[in-house]
């Protein structure tokens, strides 16, 4: 009964509280994957909603980015299901393509293309994915760079932007082909500390305007901030969910306890 | 203030404004004896190296310069006993079958036909490797459509004479081919109009092709058999490296390919060539091409090693490609597909610039390679370069001891330009591409 009440007081303090019958955006139901004989995800059931942020933390190995790379099939799953924005992922190529399209993701590394200027890198995409003229393409990849604070950056290469203005690129590029759902996998953790800030701006941004976001990062303030639901991953399963503020205040599991002790010192 | 003092707290209270190097020495003789005496090791090296150069350099300086006979018409300036002196080289041999060389026994009225080529294939290459030429796309079209079939006619005399037949032929597999590719599309569920539109365009560029084969430009017809020289070793070199690096990047693409039976075929092919020396591939490529195909098409004498050379150097290329690719980082194949991009897009636009541009080194290297192994077609009894000098250096008329020399200079001369421009070429764009970005 308590845990239900602070539940609900949670729920309310945020802007835009979920909707619980909201469509799903992901729905993963039983699933595994194995690397060669290693079971890497275990039954994971995980039911995303439209609009609702999701922070997913656990130690290094746990299996988080394998996680959510299975859900733009960067990975396979071999057994249960994984259904995005209606669309059930299987080997049929076109429904791939058309999850991708869907589907934004921002990395570790930010994946930039090196040969490409800035704005190319944003054009690239929606021009030979989506069609769009060159010049339609522009304008929208000049709105996303303004919305990151880099407009001015367009014509330089990658590899002369500092890294939190390369991963503020990368979200852009991302944001360039409209996605209804946001994936980060650790997305400061490459960045020096005075870069995180602009990163994280960012991104709490992307969820005040209700994003779809499913993000592996430990920035607990990022998580307190913005998240609707933290998971907690470890050995492959997921350990424990719960709101920011119940999963912090009181975890319930074990292993949770001794992370959270960890990074919270 | 001089002396480094132990302190436990320390704050800068004034700021060192920048000021220049301290002053380097200058002067030949003080590079002199930094570079090349600092050190008694260093000081033997160059005197070594000096003593070498003063064996080589003054003989061959008066072997090809100052002993050299460069006028004459025929052995008689050549020789030591008749002209009294010490005799070089003897470029006045050079220059007299100079047209030899270039053109083989192509007739003399023709000749012109092979300028015009040798300026066609300059202004292509020009277009394709001026990275700042305008419209570099239409010169693509140029160099891998208008100048082929140009240099075919020019060069062959053209006038194919396909007859009616053929191209009654023609005309019903354009159709079945234009009728499967909107069938195709209507059963992929892509669009229709659109494949219409490429099958069209696919049949029309090949039936223009034909056609100006076919059609009668009233030039002399000129077989193969009596190309020679410069002419053949520059079509073989320009058809190896056209062909070699777009097969050499399918050939890479496949060893990759998660489907096992393409890696299968690419990876036999790649070891298969690479395992047999040129000379088998072009003496196969002599012998057995015409068997596999059908009987009446005769493939021509000098085909038969443009597809061998095309053929061997592909394989290398492959290799070199696939070095490229392995270079690239997990990370921008996940980049691209995360944005949806679909195979051939993230090949064309991401991966492959990227890769080829690491590999630029060893695609010269091959092509170079290539440029050079060329020569080998004579084994077939095609008539290159060196054929032609081979020919000609026992050419009664010139009977002078140092005609083959000079005949052999004079082709080390031509390989090492040729070889040398590619090398500085690829420098060159190494160093731009370096400048435009860094990683
Ligand atoms: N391609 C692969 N082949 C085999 N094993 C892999 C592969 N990729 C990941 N693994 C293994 O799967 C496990 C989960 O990896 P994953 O990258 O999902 O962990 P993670 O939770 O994201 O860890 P981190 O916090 O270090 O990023 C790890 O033990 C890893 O060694
Ligand atoms: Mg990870």
């Amino acid at each position: 009964m308590i845990s239900m009440a602070s539940t609900m007081t949670a729920q309310q303090t945020r802007s835009t509280a979920i909707d619980p019958r909201a469509e799903a955006a992901v729905e993963m139901i039983g699933v595994h994957k194995w690397y060669g004989e290693f079971h890497v995800l275990r039954d994971i059931n995980l039911n995303v909603r439209r609009g609702e942020r999701i922070v997913i933390c656990g130690p290094s190995g746990s299996g988080k980015s394998t996680m959510i790379r299975c859900i733009n099939r960067l990975e396979e799953h071999q057994k249960g299901r994984i259904v995005v924005n209606g669309t059930e992922l299987t080997n049929d190529l076109k429904r791939i393509d058309e999850v991708r399209r869907d589907v934004g993701m921002v990395f570790q590394h930010f994946n930039l293309f090196p040969h490409l200027t800035i704005l190319e890198n944003c054009t690239l995409a929606p021009i030979w994915v989506k069609k769009m003229p060159k010049k339609d393409a522009e304008e929208i990849a000049m709105r996303y760079l303004t919305r990151v604070k880099i407009p001015e950056q367009a014509n330089k290469y990658p590899g002369q932007l500092s890294g939190g203005q390369q991963q503020r690129v990368a979200i852009a590029r991302s944001l360039c082909m409209n996605p209804k759902i946001m994936l980060f996998d650790e997305p400061t953790s490459a960045l020096d500390p005075e870069m995180v800030k602009e990163v994280l701006d960012t991104m709490v941004g992307l969820a005040e305007e209700g994003m779809t976001m499913l993000c592996v990062t430990h920035e607990m303030g990022f998580a307190r901030q913005v998240a609707d639901r933290v998971i907690f991953m470890d050995y492959g399963q997921i350990v424990e969910m719960n709101t920011p503020d119940e999963f912090f205040k009181n975890p319930q599991h074990e292993r949770t306890r001794q992370f959270l002790a960890q990074i919270l010192h | 203030m001089t002396t480094a003092v132990d302190m436990r707290h320390y704050v800068r209270s004034d700021k060192i404004e920048a000021s220049p190097p301290p002053t380097l020495s200058r002067g030949p003789l003080a590079w002199m004896r930094e570079n090349l005496f600092s050190s008694p090791l260093n000081a033997l090296l160059t005197l070594a190296v000096l003593y070498l150069l003063y064996v080589i350099i003054p003989p061959v300086v008066r072997f090809l310069f100052l002993d050299a006979v460069w006028t004459g018409t025929d052995r008689a300036a050549c020789r030591e006993d008749m002209v009294g002196h010490p005799v070089g080289a003897c470029w006045a041999f050079v220059v007299e079958k100079i047209n030899f060389f270039t053109y083989g026994s192509y007739p003399a009225p023709e000749r012109w036909r092979v300028n015009i080529f040798f300026l066609l294939l300059a202004i292509g290459v020009g277009w394709l490797l001026w990275l700042r030429a305008p419209r570099r796309d239409l010169g693509a079209v140029y160099f891998f459509w208008v100048f082929p079939i140009a240099s075919y006619i020019l060069l062959t005399g053209g006038n194919a004479d396909f007859g009616l037949g053929f191209w009654i032929k023609f005309a019903v597999v354009g159709l079945v081919l234009i009728g499967l590719l909107a069938g195709a599309a209507s059963l992929l569920g892509t669009s229709i109009r659109t494949a219409l539109i490429a099958a069209a365009a696919i049949v029309a560029a090949v039936g223009v092709t034909l056609a100006f084969i076919d059609w009668d430009f009233g030039l002399l017809p000129v077989p193969t058999s009596l190309w020679g020289g410069i002419l053949v070793t520059l079509l073989v070199a320009t058809v190896g490296i056209v062909f070699s690096l777009p097969f050499g990047i399918l050939l890479a693409l496949g060893r990759r390919s998660k489907l096992p039976i393409l890696r299968l075929a690419s990876v036999i092919f790649i070891e298969f060539v690479r395992g047999v020396p040129l000379i088998t591939v072009l003496i196969m490529a002599n012998t057995m091409l015409p068997l596999f195909l059908p009987p009446d098409t005769g493939v021509d004498r000098l085909v038969r090693p443009l597809v061998g050379t095309a053929i061997f150097a592909s394989a290398y290329m492959a290799e070199v490609v696939r070095g490229g690719l392995q270079a690239m980082p997990k990370g921008q194949y996940e980049g691209a597909m995360s944005l949806g991009l679909n195979y051939p897009q993230m090949m064309v636009f991401i991966i492959l610039p990227q890769a080829l541009r690491i590999v630029i080194p060893g695609i010269v290297n091959t092509f170079i390679g290539l440029f050079k192994d060329t020569s080998l077609v004579s084994v077939v009894g095609i008539f290159d370069l060196i054929r032609a000098i081979e020919s000609s250096r026992i050419d009664p008329n010139w009977a002078a001891p140092t005609i083959s020399y000079t005949g052999y200079a004079f082709a080390a001369l031509f390989y090492f330009i040729f070889c040398w421009g590619m090398s500085r070429y690829s420098i060159g764009v190494e160093r731009r591409l370096a400048a435009g970005q860094t990683r």
